[in-house]
């Protein structure tokens, strides 16, 4: 073991003003993704009780492809795969795409147990009461859900937030993985910018996990 | 429109990749699961004590995993270790599992009643014994299902070594894209290889599960 290579830390922290405006991207690819993911998984949630038999196997398809295939995977198909039938997609939306996908399989599964938890007799009351069924769905069910699912969705929103990383695997250049990227290869100074790039992504992490708990502090109060 | 240029050979190619995925799985779960283990029972005995391995831990499920193979990829050629990419893919991997394994065990371990570890005092076992016929039985019935999805998130996580030059299956079934040009077919028997692994293994943990609930 020799140890001969001297550090330039310096060098690399002049980077952070660029690297920080990765991390903008960085975030706004996984609020993007969490809000499309739950919204999709909501509909894959309700379509998985449907009365209608392709609905059904449709959800159960999505659900376990997106969870028995690796995430990389996905992004690979949407970015290469669908090249083959004229469709080029930018690496940016493959990956928002492909991360929205994974987390719309994860998120379904997660309603899914929360489902379980709203007794049926609610959606009949509010039935009777006069509501349609979609109504029922949205003001009665989606609610109670969302706040029963709110931990779990935190921990998938922290994924989605490492999973943005793989965007650099398809030439994605403007997120944080991204930037990191692009200066290592200009100066070869791999540990030190991969070194900043992982602590941004540490607090990044806890950021949402602290911004959670502050959210469910102000909304679960009662 | 029908025919194509994906042979045999091709086929075989993956299946290497896809045995390279295989064994990254195996190697990263023994690593994972045998540190897991002992972190896990320290954590749930010692809390206070052992709270800054907890955030030691928690730093490797906060960081994005390409980025952790990077990082231990360019230390091992800045300290001169030589170690092969197979080796830090197995490494990082391992390490990775130990900081989830380790959640996994400590909530088996804290699933055990208090009042079934007194009995088993009281009964005349030692702590010894109490830990390894009552307390590791029951914890390990707990853990379990949680152990298999950690397994089923390994064998996807293999993916990202493709970063650091490991020809595993995504990167075999890339190479291969690149001369036939036909990605929807070659990646699509990816999946199905992924999907295949993680059916086996989710189903030979139902029927493990299965085997150790017999006796409830």
């Amino acid at each position: 073991m020799d140890f001969d290579y001297s550090f330039r830390w310096l060098a690399a922290f002049k980077a952070l003003p660029d690297m920080l405006l990765g991390t903008w991207v960085t975030l706004q690819t996984t609020v993007l993704s969490m809000v499309f993911g739950v919204l999709i998984a909501l509909a894959l949630t309700a379509m998985q009780t449907a009365r209608q038999a392709p609905l059904r196997h449709f959800a159960n398809a999505w659900v376990s492809v997106a969870r028995n295939t690796p995430a990389l995977f996905q992004i690979y198909m949407l970015y290469f795969g669908l090249g083959a039938f004229d469709i080029h997609l930018s690496s940016a939306f493959a990956l928002l795409a492909g991360i929205t996908f994974n987390n719309a399989g994860y998120l379904t599964e997660n309603f899914r147990g929360g489902l379980k938890a709203i007794p049926h007799t609610q959606v009949r009351a509010a039935r009777s009461l006069g509501m349609s069924a979609f109504q029922a769905y949205r003001l009665i069910v989606v609610p109670q859900l969302l706040r029963i699912v709110f931990y779990p969705m935190t921990n998938q929103m922290v994924w989605a937030m490492l999973m943005t990383s793989l965007g650099v695997v398809v030439g994605l250049n403007n997120d944080l993985t991204g930037v990191t990227q692009a200066y290592n290869v200009l100066t070869f100074r791999t540990f030190e910018f991969f070194a900043i790039a992982a602590v941004i992504y540490y607090l990044l992490a806890k950021g949402i996990m602290v911004g959670a708990r502050l959210l469910a502090w102000r909304l679960f109060r009662y | 429109m029908l025919s194509t240029d994906f042979s045999l050979s091709d086929l075989q190619f993956m299946l290497a990749g896809a045995w390279v995925s295989l064994q990254l799985t195996l190697w990263a779960m023994l690593i994972g699961t045998l540190s897991g283990a002992v972190f896990g029972l320290v954590r749930a005995v010692y809390p206070r004590a052992s709270a800054p391995l907890g955030w030691l831990l928690d730093v490797f499920r906060c960081v994005p995993l390409l980025i952790q193979f990077v990082l231990f990829n360019s230390f091992n050629s800045i300290a001169g270790i030589n170690w092969t990419a197979f080796a830090i893919g197995c490494l990082v991997l391992g390490i990775y599992c130990a900081s989830y394994c380790t959640e996994v065990i400590r909530g088996g371990v804290l699933a055990v009643p208090p009042n079934v570890v007194r009995a088993a005092r009281s009964l005349g076992l030692n702590y010894f014994q109490t830990l390894r016929f009552i307390i590791m039985p029951m914890a390990a019935r707990v853990s379990f299902p949680g152990w298999i999805n950690l397994t089923l998130g390994v064998v996807k996580d293999t993916s990202l070594v493709l970063w650091i030059g490991i020809m595993e299956l995504l990167r075999a079934s890339q190479s291969i894209v690149t001369r036939i040009q036909e990605p929807i077919l070659v990646l699509s028997i990816a999946g199905l290889m992924y999907y295949i692994m993680s059916w086996g293994i989710a189903r030979i943990g139902q029927r493990v599960e299965k085997g150790w609930q017999e006796n409830d």
